[in-house]
C-alpha cells in the first residue's frame, strides 16, 4: 500500500469549539499557531493556524481539549 | 405444591428469587441477616448474583446500578443501616428505577436493640430521603404475607418504576409459619430503558428524570397521585358495626386481632383496620365509617407514628388515640382494655 | 500519516471551562472505546462533579450514581452485565473523598471494571476547596493559608494504596503535554484491555489542570504539574496484567 504523502492531509479547525487555552499554542513544535483577534460566538479569542509553518504534525489535535481540530484526507 | 415452615426472612428470600430477583447487594445487621444468609446460597444457583457490600450505602448503589441494567435487585438492612440506604432511595426514585428495599424493624434510634419494633414508620413511608418522592411501602404480618408482598412489590416497582419497600419487624422476619410460596417465574431484563450499551441506538442516561421530562412538577405529581389511588390494600376485621376501630400493621395487628376478638366476645363492638399498604395509606379504609366513635393505633415503638396518617385519614371527625408498646410487645387484654377506657370516656 | 479525527462519541461540545483537562481524557477515552469497538456495549457510571458534566456530550449509556457512589453502581452494571464493558469517571474529590470506600473496595474485590480518576487537586464544581489530593502547602478555598498536612493528613496517594492489591492494572498518567497525552492512551488502552480480557480492575489516574480554580493561566497550570504535582504523583504503568511492574 502506497503511503500516504503530507500534502493528500488538510488540517480544519472549528473554531466555535474553541475557548481560547493556549494549550494548542504552547505545544506547536512549529510556532504555527496564534491566538487570533476574532472572538467566537461564545466570546473567546480563538487560536488560528499559520498555514505557512504549520507541518500538520497534529499535535494541535492530540492536546486540545475542546476538539477544534482535525487533520483530514484532502486538498 | 406444599405448605412448608419457614422463618418469615427465608420465605421472603425464596419469593424474591421466584419473583426474578437476581442480584442483591447487602451488609450484615440484625435482625434481617438471614436475608443476605439465605441468598448468598440461593442466588448464584439461579444464575444470580449475590454480592456482600462493604457498606449499606455501597450496597444500594450496587441495587441501583443492577436495576439501571435492568434486572430485578434488592437490599435489606434494618434500623441504622436503612437510615444509610436512604440516599441512594432517593437516587433510585429519582431516576424512576424499580427496586425493592427490605427494612426488617428493630428497636430505638442510634443503634437501638434488636427487637422487634416499629419506629421507622415515617421513614419509610414519609420520604427518609431528600427530595420529591414516594415509595409503595408494604408491611407483612405473616411469613405468607412476606412471601406474597415482596412478589407484588417488584411487580409494583417494575409497574410504576419506583422503588418498594417491605416494611417488616423483628418478629414477623424471625417467626416460623407455614407458608405456600409463588410459582417461579422468568426474567426479562432487556428493558427499553435499560443500560447495556446503546447497541446502535440513541445513548441513555440514568439520572434524575427531571432533565427529561417535561412540566416535570406536573408530571411526577400524577405519578404518585395514581399510585396512591389505586395501590391501597388494607384488611378490615369487623369495623361494619364498630364502635371503637384500632389500626395496626405487622405484627401489632396480630396481637390487635386477637383483641378484637376477646372483646367481642365480651360483648364490646371492637374493630380493626389492618394497613398492607402504609403508603399509599389505606385512606378508603376509613369510609363509610360514621358509627364508629373512636380509632385507636397499636405500635410497638415509644412515640406514635401510625396516628398522624389515621387523624388524617378519619379527618379528624372522632379522637384518635394511641397505645404504645414500646419496647416489649403488649398482650391483647391490655389493649382491650385501652380500647374500653376509650368508649367510656366517650359516652 | 493518518486521519486525526475527533471521535464520533464526542457527540457535542464539551461543557468545560477553558484549559481544563478533562476535555483531553475525555477525547482519549472515546478514542480507546472507539478503536476497541466498545461504544456500542458500554456502560459509564459517573457521579457528582465536573465530571458528570460529559453525560449529555459523550454518547455512551451513562448512569450517574449519588457523589462517590459511582465504583458502587458501576459493580452492579458489570455484575449483572459482564458482557458490557463499564467504566467508572469521577474526579479525585468525589471518588477519593466521599467515594473512597466504594473506590477502594472495587479493587480490593478486584471487580472487572475501569476506573478512571482525575487528580486535578481540588474539588472543581464547587469552587476549589481542598480534595485529599490537594499537595501540602496548596492555597485552596478552604485551605487559604496553603494545606497544613499537620491538620489534614497527606495528600492521598490512591496508586500507593492500590499497588498492594491484588488488581488488573493500574497507571497514572497526565495530560500536560502532547507526550503525556500519548502515553495516557495507552494506558488507557491498556486498562480497558484488561477488563475485556477479564483481568480484574484497572485504574488509570490522570494529573490533569484546573486553571479556574488553580487561578492560574494554563501555562502556568502545566509548569505547576510539571515541578509540582509529578513529583508528589509520579507517572508509570505501576500494576499490569496482575503483575507489579518495576516503576
Amino acid at each position: 500500500m502506497r503511503k500516504s504523502k503530507l500534502s493528500e492531509y488538510k488540517m480544519i479547525q472549528h473554531l466555535e469549539r474553541c475557548k481560547g487555552c493556549g494549550f494548542c499554542i504552547s505545544q506547536c513544535p512549529s510556532d504555527a499557531l496564534y491566538l487570533s483577534e476574532s472572538v467566537n460566538s461564545k466570546g473567546y479569542p480563538v487560536a488560528k493556524i499559520d498555514e505557512g509553518k504549520c507541518t500538520k504534525c497534529a499535535i494541535c489535535y492530540t492536546v486540545c481539549p475542546d476538539y477544534v481540530f482535525e487533520r483530514v484526507k484532502g486538498a | 405444591m406444599p405448605l412448608q415452615l419457614m422463618k418469615g426472612n427465608h420465605a421472603l428470600s425464596e419469593a424474591a428469587v421466584r419473583a426474578g430477583c437476581r442480584f442483591f447487594g447487602g451488609y450484615p445487621i440484625t435482625p434481617q441477616s438471614e436475608i443476605p444468609e439465605y441468598l448468598s446460597a440461593r442466588l448464584p444457583q439461579s444464575g444470580g448474583i449475590f454480592l456482600q457490600a462493604e457498606s449499606e450505602l455501597a450496597g444500594i448503589n450496587m441495587v441501583y446500578g443492577a436495576a439501571a441494567a435492568g434486572f430485578r435487585a434488592m437490599t435489606s438492612s434494618s434500623g441504622p443501616g436503612f437510615s444509610l440506604l436512604q440516599e441512594g432511595i432517593s437516587y433510585i426514585a429519582s431516576a424512576e428505577l424499580p427496586a425493592v428495599i427490605v427494612d426488617v424493624q428493630r428497636y430505638g434510634s442510634g443503634l437501638g436493640d434488636i427487637s422487634q419494633a416499629q419506629s421507622d414508620y415515617f421513614q419509610a413511608t414519609k420520604g427518609g430521603g431528600h427530595g420529591d418522592y414516594k415509595c409503595i411501602v408494604f408491611a407483612p404480618a405473616s411469613v405468607q404475607e412476606s412471601a406474597d408482598l415482596v412478589v407484588e412489590a417488584f411487580d409494583k416497582a417494575e409497574e410504576y418504576r419506583n422503588p418498594c419497600i417491605i416494611l417488616s419487624d423483628a418478629s414477623i422476619a424471625q417467626m416460623v409459619e407455614p407458608v405456600l410460596l409463588p410459582e417461579e417465574r422468568g426474567i426479562d431484563p432487556d428493558k427499553a430503558w435499560a443500560v447495556r450499551g446503546k447497541h446502535g441506538g440513541e445513548f441513555k442516561r440514568v439520572t434524575s428524570t427531571m432533565y427529561y421530562i417535561e412540566d416535570f412538577d406536573a408530571y411526577i405529581k400524577n405519578k404518585y397521585d395514581t399510585m396512591a389511588h389505586n395501590e391501597q390494600r388494607w384488611e378490615s376485621v369487623h369495623t361494619e358495626d364498630a364502635d371503637v376501630v384500632l389500626v395496626a400493621y405487622g405484627i401489632s395487628s396480630r396481637i390487635c386481632k386477637e383483641a378484637v376478638s376477646e372483646a367481642r366476645a365480651q360483648g364490646i363492638r371492637l374493630g380493626l383496620i389492618r394497613p398492607i399498604t402504609l403508603w399509599p395509606f389505606p385512606v378508603n379504609a376509613f369510609s363509610g365509617l360514621e358509627h364508629v366513635k373512636a380509632f385507636m393505633t397499636v405500635e410497638l415503638s415509644a412515640l406514635p407514628r401510625l396516628d398522624e396518617d389515621v387523624k388524617l385519614a378519619c379527618e379528624m371527625r372522632v379522637p384518635v388515640r394511641h397505645f404504645l408498646g414500646g419496647v416489649s410487645i403488649p398482650d391483647s387484654s391490655v389493649i382491650t382494655e385501652a380500647a374500653i377506657a376509650i368508649l367510656k370516656e366517650q359516652r | 500519516m493518518v486521519e486525526k479525527r475527533i471521535p464520533q462519541l464526542l457527540v457535542e461540545d464539551n461543557k468545560f471551562c477553558p484549559g481544563c483537562g478533562h476535555g483531553n481524557i475525555n477525547r482519549v477515552v472515546a478514542e480507546v472505546l472507539e478503536e476497541m469497538g466498545l461504544a456500542d456495549t458500554t456502560v459509564g457510571s459517573l457521579a457528582v462533579g465536573c465530571a458528570c458534566l460529559m453525560m449529555d456530550t459523550f454518547g455512551v449509556d451513562w448512569i450517574q450514581a449519588p457523589h462517590g457512589r459511582a465504583a458502587a453502581v458501576g459493580v452492579g452494571v458489570k455484575r449483572v452485565r459482564p458482557e458490557c464493558c463499564v467504566f467508572t469517571y469521577q474526579g479525585d474529590g468525589d471518588s477519593l473523598a466521599i467515594g473512597l470506600s466504594e473506590t477502594l473496595y472495587a479493587a480490593i474485590r478486584n471487580e472487572n471494571i475501569t476506573a478512571i480518576i482525575v487528580n486535578n487537586g481540588i474539588f472543581g464544581m464547587t469552587g476549589g476547596q481542598m480534595a485529599p489530593t490537594t499537595l501540602s502547602g496548596q492555597r485552596t478555598t478552604t485551605s487559604p493559608k496553603g494545606r497544613d498536612v499537620s491538620i489534614t493528613g497527606q495528600p492521598l496517594n490512591i496508586v500507593n494504596q492500590c499497588r498492594q492489591l491484588p488488581i488488573g492494572y493500574l497507571a497514572r498518567g497526565s495530560v500536560a503535554s502532547a507526550k503525556d497525552i500519548n502515553k495516557l492512551k495507552k494506558y488507557i488502552r491498556a486498562a480497558f484491555e484488561t477488563q475485556m480480557s477479564g483481568g480484574g480492575y484497572s485504574l488509570v489516574e490522570v494529573l490533569s489542570p484546573c486553571p479556574t480554580n488553580w487561578k492560574m493561566s494554563l501555562e502556568k497550570s502545566l509548569e505547576h504539574i510539571e515541578n509540582d504535582v509529578k513529583p508528589i504523583y509520579p507517572l508509570g504503568e505501576f500494576i499490569k496484567k496482575g503483575e507489579k511492574t518495576d516503576a
